[in-house]
């Protein structure tokens, strides 16, 4: 019996291991008039931990270029939400609470903005998402607002390829369950295709897989005489470099694709060989120039670190979700929060690097997409679809 | 389901369920000699999957000698941590060191994330390793076959050692009575260094495979695995070393099975795969406490 014991006392533990969580490390002083804070909320460390590091390039690029508004300097206080959905709420708190900014720039990964929104919204801080693109992220929040696309049109462009494109008349959802990216991206597309090829059918399978997960055999081993055409997995681009790679091994020879989560250098890194030729949509593309502010990103970007580097989409997005941010504050002319979201809302054909940004009445960016392909261990420019 | 699908996931069993075998034994054995629950083991396997990667990307040694650094690197960690975080503990109450043990993990995390990075790794791929091979309709890389192959070697060599030689039978009587193994003059720290040793080894052997079957290292990748293969040894009986191997492919194949069949079932159950670990081990908590293996102990009054 003593054992027992012991043994529920253990659980209990892991239990613990589970619900502690730390305070995010403290950083800068508070109440100095002089400056005007940003506030950044991105995955520094963890799963997602390279798709915020690709955005703070962006908006470290962005502030080096323009570190003052209203003649005051800006400070940007950066906060890891550390991939996680209770450390996102964590560190929201953190920049309202303590670090009292004026606006919030981020994140990568929509269930850490869906997480942190409502904290945002009761302290009346304008907050702009830069690469989240689940709707639910702006749906209800008066407060968030955002530079990219969202998935009821991503969703959309990618049941068009896999019909029109890739010729798909069959395919078959690996999901991420545990992201709402990932779940809302595949139900938009299940739709659309079901729509596009009249067939009730078309999705032949949908397996689910958790973050941080790393076997995925028996998911693909399911689909492999299922008879899809193509795989649609949209996900975190470390356990879609692993499911490409693991589908290679398994002998699965079917066409793979995906959401913007996959352009990031991890995706090739990590998949090598097993990516080639999966295809993604995303924001941006450099061959491409959208606007005049491209070509300032893309200098700025080319001078800090290197000719020869390739920026991804989300670092233009985290540039012009930095540079919206001043705008907004300018037009506000002051730091009141209500003030900034009036200004925010009203935005209407501003120039972002990432191509034009009009917000519709949700706070979305409407805007065209970009269908890219991995090629030679490249991202490679495919074709530009515009907005319905 | 055809009988190559079920063939091909029974392969994909196989490697999963070698590698938590590996782990877990890893618990059951520190288990068995100091009842501690060595909640840092999960992280010992994490840090030698660094160690590996490093050796090959930073130092650009071999694969082989990376390896073998990687392993020797983690025995020494574990015996380093033993005399750092538990044996200062050892006539504690049990709580304590658990507790020491808890902190240890975090810290070795913690630790990771400043020194490794949070941002993902990629573990280079080893060519003969990468391999695809092809039997009738079943596909797998040469590291899922591979591992299953050493796994049952280094339980065969594991074997020898706990019955054939000295110290494996100062093992075994230390785990059956430490103070009397004490007065016997048995080395009881050596055995408990020895055995830390063996259990870190083991992770590492683990933690290599893992890297090239999974080529994607985080300073939490360890959580996960460590937790599940804990689960392992508990289902099979925790000091019984069969005992952590049975658990350990119990949980491969069930992970494995769960996916499979339920392409078949009216509702969807691949994301409740996480959850089939701590099922079971509720499931062995109610039914039979001391795991499958397990001796039931009677307490005396």
């Amino acid at each position: 019996m003593k054992r027992n014991i012991f043994l529920v006392f253990l659980l209990m533990s892991v239990a613990l291991m589970f619900g502690c969580s730390s305070e995010p490390a403290d950083s800068g002083t508070e109440g100095e008039d002089e400056v005007i804070k940003i506030g950044v909320f991105e995955p520094f460390t963890g799963a997602n931990a390279a798709g915020g590091a690709l955005e703070k390039e962006g908006i470290e690029l962005a502030h080096e270029l323009f570190p003052t508004v209203l003649d005051k300097e800006i400070e940007v206080v950066y906060v890891d939400n550390k991939s996680d959905k209770v450390e996102a709420a964590n560190a929201g708190r953190n920049l309202v609470d303590k670090e009292k900014v004026a606006v919030v720039l981020g994140s990568w990964g929509s269930s850490f903005s869906m997480a942190a929104g409502p904290i945002f919204e009761e302290a009346q801080i304008p907050a702009i998402g830069t690469s989240c693109t689940n709707p639910l992220v702006t749906l209800g929040n008066e407060y968030y607002f955002r530079v990219c696309f969202i998935d009821s049109f991503q969703g959309v462009v990618m049941a068009n390829y896999a019909y029109n494109e890739a010729g798909a008349k069959k395919v078959a959802i690996i999901q991420e369950i545990s992201n709402d990216y990932s779940v809302a991206l595949s139900q938009i597309f299940q739709n659309e295709f079901k729509k596009l090829t009249d067939d009730e059918d078309a999705i032949v399978s949908v397996s689910n897989y958790n973050t941080g997960d790393q076997d995925f055999t028996a998911q693909l081993t399911s689909i492999k005489e299922s008879g899809a055409d193509a795989i649609f997995a949209p996900g975190n681009f470390t356990e879609s470099a692993l499911l490409m790679k693991q589908a290679k091994e398994l002998s699965i020879d079917i066409a793979f694709l995906g959401g913007d989560t996959w352009e990031t250098p991890a995706v090739i890194e990590i998949g090598g060989e097993a990516v080639e030729g999966a295809v993604f949509s995303t924001f941006f593309d450099s061959a491409v120039p959208l606007t005049d502010t491209t070509t300032v990103f893309l200098d700025a970007y080319r001078a800090k670190y290197g000719e020869d580097k390739e920026p991804a989409a989300v670092t233009a997005l985290a540039f012009d979700a930095y540079i919206l941010a001043l705008d907004a504050i300018e037009r506000a002319g002051s730091t009141d929060g209500p003030a900034i979201r009036d200004a925010l809302a009203a935005t209407e054909n501003f120039q972002g690097a990432a191509g034009i940004v009009t917000l519709d009445e949700n706070g979305d960016a409407v805007k065209s997409a970009i269908i890219k392909t991995i090629q030679d261990g490249k991202f490679t420019y495919k074709s530009t679809v515009e907005p319905f | 389901m055809s009988l190559t699908i079920f063939m091909q996931q029974l392969v994909n069993a196989a490697s999963l369920g070698s590698l938590y075998a590996l782990l877990a034994i890893g618990y059951t054995m520190v288990y068995g000699i100091l009842r501690l629950i060595n909640f840092a083991h999960g992280d010992v396997f994490m840090l030698s999957t660094y160690f590996a990667f490093y050796a090959m990307t930073s130092f650009l040694l071999p694969w082989y000698i990376s390896f073998a650094i990687a392993i020797i690197l983690t025995i020494l960690f574990g015996t380093v941590l033993e005399r750092g975080a538990y044996r200062p503990l050892r006539n504690s109450p049990r709580i304590s060191i658990m507790i020491s043990a808890i902190a240890a993990s975090f810290l070795i995390q913690n630790l990771a994330v400043v020194f490794f990075g949070g941002i993902p790794k990629a573990f280079p791929s080893v060519p003969i390793f990468s391999k695809i091979i092809q039997i009738s309709g079943v596909s797998s890389s040469s590291i899922s076959v591979i591992i299953p192959i050493v796994t049952i070697l280094v339980l065969f060599i594991l074997g020898y050692i706990i019955n054939q030689t000295k110290m494996g039978m100062a093992m075994r009587a230390v785990s059956k009575d430490y103070e009397a193994a004490r007065l016997m003059g048995i080395n009881v720290n050596t055995v408990i260094s020895f055995t830390f040793g063996i259990g870190s080894a083991l992770a590492a052997i683990g933690g290599v495979m893992w890297g090239l079957k999974y080529p994607q290292l985080i300073p939490l990748m360890g959580l996960m695995p460590g937790l599940k293969c804990f689960i392992a040894a508990v289902v099979g009986g925790i000091g019984n070393i069969k005992g952590a191997v049975i658990g350990g492919f119990i949980l491969g194949f069930g992970e494995i099975m769960i996916v499979a069949v339920s392409v078949y079932m009216p509702y969807d159950l691949s994301g409740y795969r996480d959850a089939f670990a701590f099922v079971l081990l509720i499931a062995i908590l109610l039914l039979k406490p001391d795991g499958i293996m397990g001796k039931s102990s009677v307490e005396k009054v």
